[in-house]
């Protein structure tokens, strides 16, 4: 155990423990209040460049397990928690969340008095941090803190994504696919994957460079945008290729996939304060009412009176800060939510939604029979 | 969807006494859902026995019926009130029994009244076991597999398929009652023959054993458009076998895995709708196998129950009084979460910190009951702490609970308690396991061995051990340096170390340990609970303590300060803590009586308790809320926090009482009765030579501080004497003795309880007739508030005891006389606010029994039968308003009567007689009014749950000194057409004076067998009043039958005579039912109309 100083961009400076990893990190630091799903969190890569802190304080109880990973690494840059736990229970664990911590060398520091570090954030906003255990001078730590680049513009995605296309089978194994799914992938979260599969898909994932072409190329049924780490605007990329794929394929898009749209359909995006990070978020869905608990991972959001056309339409609103969580269009076959419907961690209200994408690739496939490559 | 308008009268139903299992957490339901409904514009009929409860206060219903909660009694006011729709699901099991009853009974159909919140099919589909097993397996859930069975027969037959251990269940009861684990056929044999007795419907499940999984609890609620939230989920320490209200339970779930917890969620959600409650919320447990992590569902309660209280009090979110909008109407998204006030209620709780509710049993009260903890329900109160780690809570709670534990502590030497012991104690669960747990890692068992033997999750045995070792690190760093220093006090503080705790490492005194830390800068900090864990601004202040770096109850406050031009004078109230026998509701009652006196005066009111059953921690009581454990240590640091300008103690019983010294010392400025007043009313010589000052009697006593000096004393003043220990509430270990050897053995039993306090010896007057007497003075004057005649004699302790108001067989002169005395008293020791006297008077003499300088049990029933809110008017006393200042008129103008009954738990603890004496062993009360007394009493025993037979058999046996005075009775009871069934001695006598009877040998195994006749139904009523010890023992298996088969059993003569009015009251008529409303316009339009004040 070292002790280790979590220094904020305003001054202001939290001290804690750091487990084994010593060192230095930085990030934005942004506080999570969901209960349980430490691990899906770490993994999940739409925490790259982010310093996480969990505001429920115990963590680490019931171990790390080789289900739940919701990708191949764990991308957050720093965790800081009240208390980790040093003896976990549960039958499914196979490791200890410290070793585990370790063995992914994250600097992870306990004893926080997370509550005044989440109520500073909730007040200031989501700010740039620096995690040290090696320097507590104020001075050379504002100096070094000047040098993080921000959130904003910042472009994360290129760190997740996919180095090359990869398929990832339908499931169960085996069965015969019912629709070939191309996912842009900025980040994805393995229980997109996982559900997608589940539903009869076979998911061709590609990096987030891939071009139009390149999708149109393999003849999907629809495509798939997903979440990821940063600034929206950022990816510029992506967003070309998205305005390509507009009302040629079905499209779903998740958290920065919905931004992206928002984007590519002429709309903008802006940077919350301290953006929705959580398992509680109550989301309602304009077109039956239905309120969902939702899953909440993002940091900038779309613009609600942005789009001038008329043409895009919300279909979901956050009801603690009336943000926009969903949109569809009145003349392109596209859905996209700026929530989790995959969960993982979370609730599973909103899991429907891929069944909507499920069924536009179907009604798509009755009404252009066959090839959609064409413009 | 806004609120519905086809309704404007709703009947709520409350839940009545407070019995094991069903606790003043349905005060803080119903309480709520009045003021909820009532702010909507309904107008609100309210049926409840109990007038302990903040809910039957007039104020919080249009018209509030202090009735029997009987299908029949709830039928007249339906009648009588003709509400538009009932609202079942706030009042416990019992209001959901009367809801169906009346149902079925095509009640709510003849007036046209509409369930809310679950109707019938709902409630039935979640009630009945086999309806609701159906239910689950039709959505693809698993359960326990099971069997039903309705005799012996089938219940070995569904055994034997399912293999040994199984589960016997009996349907519809109330918190388990009747239920057991039989290991093999014998015990099934046992088992299954209550269960079956025990149900309503003589029917029990018997099911695969799951004893040992991990339990869990999820808090529901849904609304009208089907939008459906998981409030709270709660993880059992105590795994499956222990009744969850018997289980130091934690929230939230702290084992689960997201994907574990999601898949629970979903059964949860699921099974909500596929039952269908309507509205409002719900409670599903789970039992999850921890080796494979198999989950099954358990039950479902379609109501709120104690756990969503529970649930309310660990979030922030008001479960019940959300229950209450959506029944009418409303939708999640419609109601705003109060305490963030831009968020609405359609959302789930999120919480930083860990809670951990530990409940309080009373072994003590009962050595006869086996400390055996099991699937029906033993505990009497609960405490619940909150830390920002499990620890940290774990050992708050545990110096919460007020059984004189300082924390996880060690009150044994563990080095002493053989292995073969610990083991046990571990395998069987037990009120005190929690220490034998650290007796166990003491000894250097591991944490794998010890949840092995408990089964109890090894997260849990790892955090306990947490502790045992921290507290080694201390020890030996104290040892090396005689001190502690900065940072190990300081995580110390975080593992929940009390200072006394401290103090007995460092062996220092506790305030020094306090002095010393603060030096250090280790101070209590305050934290929100907020339902967001600070996503939003919260506004509601309802604080916890921790030690941590931010304080945001001082934050608050100079936020406050800056916003407000005037400063309001702050008060403090500290609270009962967890419900005993002998301390509950009335004291919560008290206490929010006093906040909401104090706000009407414009004060601030700040409330410290740590019981989440009650009104008090309800985060609308008063103006702050911190829920802490009363001890010390933890007032002092709000104290720290708060400054307040007085702290009120004299309002919630014994606790804060037993604080009072050290915090007067500590500099805290107590208002009211000074602490020296209360111990001039606690020390015997200086309260005996008050007694003689003021020319009144008092019982012959004396004080001793060994054995000796107690045998002296009694051979002094002469047996039978009233021994027991000072500074306790509920007579807990007094007992009346008769003889020198009887003395001893009982000071010897009664050892722990006496630990440093002197035994007091008082002459027993046999054969008097005790009265309670409370009053408020407020220094000048006195004011009799209520005089109550006991109905049994002196000898049984006065909660126990039946007692009428006003007292009708007194004379005036003796009123006049008690009265005089109350006041000389009042003003002799001072007191500002409540006082409370217990008189014995034997004919024309008043004996001063005891004098409590405080809110006494009795004040609620007083408040209720009288119209005058004495807590109210006491609290405003003592931040000086006078008596002159209220238009207070003395209860003599009352044109009804009040009758108190107790309720007793014998039938939880088997085994246990049933006599009733001087230590106090009721958990709850009811109340009975009516024009006449007979009318009163016969409603209080309805309510009580033992109604009196207005035809068929009475058993008596009486003891030789009743002998004489029973033949009337008995020929009385003839008169009425009972038959009359004796013992051989009672027989004779009753023959002699030519009263009919059939005599029946109690010892006689033959067919003439009184246990059988009792068994077949066939006694309805037993007048048995043992005496001296043989014939205690004698009587005391058909008392125990009695019980079993819920016979009215009445135990002395007194009791016996107010029956007889009873039974003579109800003969033959209906009864009438009254709104208090009623009752106080009736007396105040007889009353003389110069209101002016008479003060005695």
């Amino acid at each position: 155990m070292k002790d280790a100083i979590l220094y904020l961009e305003d001054g202001s400076s939290f001290l804690g423990r750091s487990l084994a990893i010593t060192g230095e990190t930085d990030g934005e630091v942004v506080f999570n209040t969901a209960m349980t799903g430490y691990q899906e969190i770490l993994t999940d890569p739409s925490y790259a460049g982010q310093i996480v802190v969990m505001t429920y304080p115990l963590i680490g109880n019931y171990g790390v397990n080789e289900e739940d990973a919701e990708s191949s690494g764990v991308h957050v840059k720093g965790f800081v928690v009240k208390e980790f736990c040093r003896y976990h229970s549960n039958y499914r664990a196979t490791q200890s969340l410290i070793e585990y911590l370790n063995q992914h060398k994250i600097l992870a520091i306990e004893g926080v008095d997370t509550r005044a570090l989440t109520r500073h954030l909730r007040v200031c906003g989501a700010m740039k941090a620096l995690l040290s255990t090696e320097d507590f001078d104020s001075k050379s730590l504002a100096q070094k803190i000047k040098n993080i680049p921000s959130m904003e513009g910042a472009d994360w995605v290129k760190t997740v994504t996919a180095s090359s296309k990869y398929v990832w089978p339908v499931s169960p194994a085996g069965s015969r696919p019912r629709f070939k799914v191309a996912a842009i992938d900025c980040g994805i979260k393995w229980n997109i994957l996982r559900i997608l599969a589940s539903l009869g898909c076979e998911v061709h994932v590609f990096p987030a460079t891939a071009s139009a072409e390149e999708i149109f190329a393999i003849n999907p049924d629809g495509v798939f945008l997903s979440n990821g780490p940063g600034d929206p605007a950022a990816v510029s990329y992506v967003i070309e290729t998205v305005r390509k794929l507009l009302g040629n394929l079905p499209i779903f898009g998740i958290c920065l996939g919905h931004q992206i749209l928002g984007l590519a359909l002429g709309g903008q995006t802006y940077k919350l304060k301290f953006g929705h990070h959580g398992a509680n978020h109550p989301v309602k869905d304009l077109l039956d009412n239905r309120i969902g608990i939702t899953s909440q991972n993002h940091g900038f959001c779309v613009d609600v009176k942005s789009f001038k056309s008329g043409e895009v339409e919300i279909i979901d609103v956050n009801l603690n800060d009336q943000t926009v969580e969903g949109l569809r269009h009145k003349k392109f076959p596209l859905l996209s939510v700026q929530h989790h419907p995959e969960a993982a961690p979370g609730p599973h209200d909103a899991q429907y939604l891929f069944k909507h994408f499920i069924k536009m690739m179907e009604q798509e496939g009755h009404r252009v029979t066959g090839s959609p490559g064409h413009k | 969807m806004p609120k519905r308008t086809d309704i404007k009268k709703i009947l709520l139903l409350g839940s009545g006494p407070i019995v094991i299992g069903q606790a003043c957490e349905f005060d803080y339901s119903g309480t709520q859902a009045c003021k909820a409904l009532r702010e909507e514009g309904y107008e609100i009929v309210l049926v409840n026995s109990n007038p302990a409860t903040i809910m039957t206060d007039p104020e919080f219903s249009d018209a509030t019926y202090i009735e029997p909660l009987t299908p029949e009694f709830v039928e007249y006011i339906i009648e009588k009130e003709r509400p538009c729709a009932i609202l079942p699901t706030l009042g416990g099991q019992t209001a959901l029994n009367i809801a169906m009853k009346l149902c079925e009974r095509g009640v709510l159909e003849k007036y046209n009244v509409k369930m809310l919140g679950a109707n019938y099919d709902v409630i039935k589909k979640a009630e009945d076991r086999e309806c609701f097993k159906k239910a689950i397996l039709k959505i693809g859930l698993d359960v326990p597999r099971s069997g039903f069975a309705h005799n012996l027969d089938e219940a070995r037959k569904v055994a034997v398929e399912l293999g040994f251990p199984v589960i016997v269940r009996p349907s519809f009861t109330l918190g388990g009652t009747g239920g057991g684990i039989a290991h093999d056929a014998e015990e099934l044999e046992r088992v299954a023959s209550l269960g079956i007795e025990s149900s309503m419907i003589h029917e029990v499940l018997i099911e695969e054993s799951i004893v040992g999984w991990k339990e869990y609890e999820l808090e529901v609620m849904r609304d009208s458009k089907d939008n459906v939230v998981i409030v709270c989920s709660i993880e059992n320490m105590d795994p499956m076998g222990v009744h969850t209200g018997d289980s130091i339970t934690v929230a939230p779930a702290q084992t689960l895995t997201d994907r574990e917890y999601q898949t629970m969620r979903n059964a949860a959600l699921a099974i909500v709708r596929e039952i269908g409650v309507e509205t409002g919320g719900s409670n599903i447990q789970f039992a999850v196998n921890p080796q494979t992590g198999r989950m099954v569902v358990i039950e479902m309660n379609p109501r709120v129950s104690r756990s969503s209280a529970l649930a309310s009090k660990a979030t922030g979110f008001p479960i019940a009084k959300f229950a209450a909008k959506l029944a009418v109407g409303y939708s999640l998204d419609e109601i705003r979460n109060d305490i963030t006030r831009e968020t609405p209620a359609s959302f789930e709780p999120t919480i930083d910190y860990c809670v951990v509710k530990i409940p309080r049993f009373t072994f003590e009260k009962f050595p006869e009951a086996k400390d055996i903890l099991g699937i029906s329900m033993k505990s009497v109160g609960e405490t619940m702490a909150i830390g920002r780690t499990f620890k940290e809570a774990l050992q708050k709670g545990l110096r919460g609970l007020e059984i004189g534990h300082i924390g996880f502590d060690n009150k044994l030497n563990y080095q002493e308690i053989p292995d073969d012991k610990i083991r046990t104690r571990l395998i069987e669960p037990n009120a005190s396991r929690i220490f034998y747990l650290k007796y166990a890692l003491q000894k250097g068992m591991t944490v794998e061995a010890v949840a092995e033997l408990t089964k109890i999750d090894l997260w849990f045995i790892a955090q306990l051990a947490q502790i045992v070792d921290f507290e080694r690190v201390l020890l030996a760093a104290f040892e090396k340096d005689k001190t502690l220093d900065a940072k190990i006090l300081r995580q110390a503080k975080e593992y929940g170390f009390s200072d006394a705790q401290l103090a007995q490492i460092m062996n220092m005194t506790e305030v020094d340990v306090r002095a010393l830390r603060k030096k250090m800068g280790i101070v209590a900090t305050f934290k929100l609970v907020d339902t967001c864990a600070a996503e939003f601004e919260a506004y509601t202040p309802y604080y916890y303590s921790t030690y941590e770096t931010e304080d945001e109850a001082v934050i608050q406050n100079k936020k406050r300060a800056l916003v407000s031009k005037t400063k309001r004078k702050r008060i403090m109230i500290l609270g009962g803590g967890p419900n005993r026998i002998g301390q509950g509701i009335e004291f919560d009652y008290c206490c929010c009586h006093a906040a909401f006196a104090l706000k009407e005066l414009g004060y601030e009111t700040i409330m410290v308790n740590s019981n989440p059953e009650t009104v008090s921690t309800d985060y609308d009581t008063s103006d702050r809320l911190y829920f802490e454990p009363l001890t010390f240590e933890d007032v002092m640091n709000i104290m720290d926090v708060e400054k307040p300008d007085g702290v009120i103690v004299q309002f919630g019983g014994q606790t804060p009482l037993n604080l009072a010294r050290r915090l007067k010392k500590a500099g805290v400025p107590i208002i009211g009765t000074s602490v020296d007043s209360i111990d001039l009313a606690e020390n015997r010589e200086r309260f005996a030579k008050l007694v003689n000052k003021l020319g009144l009697v008092q019982p012959d006593n004396g004080s001793a501080t060994s054995a000796k000096e107690a045998m002296k004393i009694a051979a002094k003043i002469g047996y039978p004497v009233l021994a027991r220990p000072s500074y306790v509430l509920g007579g807990r270990a007094m007992r009346i003795v008769y003889d020198q050897e009887s003395l001893l053995t009982f000071i010897e039993e009664a050892k722990e309880v006496f630990s440093g306090h002197p035994i007091l010896i008082d002459k027993f007057i046999e054969d008097a007739m005790e009265v309670d007497v409370d009053a408020i003075c407020d220094g000048k004057e006195t004011f009799v508030a209520g005089i109550m005649e006991h109905i049994e004699n002196a000898g049984i302790h006065s909660g126990d005891s039946a007692c009428v108001l006003p007292a009708h067989t007194l004379r005036e002169e003796v009123l006049e006389q008690i009265k005089k005395y109350t006041s000389d008293m009042a003003l002799a020791l001072h007191v500002v606010g409540l006082l409370n006297i217990q008189f014995a008077i034997k004919g024309s003499k008043v004996y001063i029994l005891e004098v409590n300088p405080r809110a006494s049990r009795t004040v609620p029933f007083v408040s209720k039968a009288t119209g005058t809110p004495l807590a109210k008017i006491a609290a405003k006393i003592m931040v000086g308003r006078k008596l002159s200042e209220f238009k207070l008129v003395p209860a003599d103008h009352l044109k009804h009567i009040s009758v108190k009954e107790s309720v007793l738990p014998f039938s939880r603890f088997s085994g246990v007689d049933i006599v009733l004496g001087p230590e106090m062993k009721s958990t709850g009360e009811v109340m009975g009014i009516a024009a006449t007394f007979g009318e009163a009493f016969a409603k209080s025993q309805i309510a009580a749950n033992s109604a009196l037979p207005r035809i068929g058999k009475i058993f008596i046996s009486v003891k030789d000194e009743d002998k004489r005075n029973i033949v009337f009775l008995a020929k009385k009871m003839t008169d009425m057409k009972f038959s009359i069934i004796s013992t051989v001695g009672t027989a004779k006598v009753l023959r002699s004076n030519g009263v009919n009877v059939e005599m029946v040998d109690k010892h006689d195994e033959g067919k003439n067998n009184l246990l059988t006749f009792i068994k077949k139904n066939e006694i309805n009523l037993i007048i048995n009043t043992p005496s001296g010890k043989k014939s205690q023992s004698d009587m005391r298996a058909i008392r125990s039958a009695a019980i079993l088969h819920n016979v009215p059993c009445i135990t002395t003569l007194q009791g016996a005579w107010a029956a007889v009015n009873g039974i003579e009251a109800s003969a033959g008529k209906d009864f009438t039912v009254q709104s208090l409303q009623e009752y106080y316009m009736k007396s105040q339009s007889h009353q003389v109309t110069t209101s002016s004040v008479k003060i005695s």
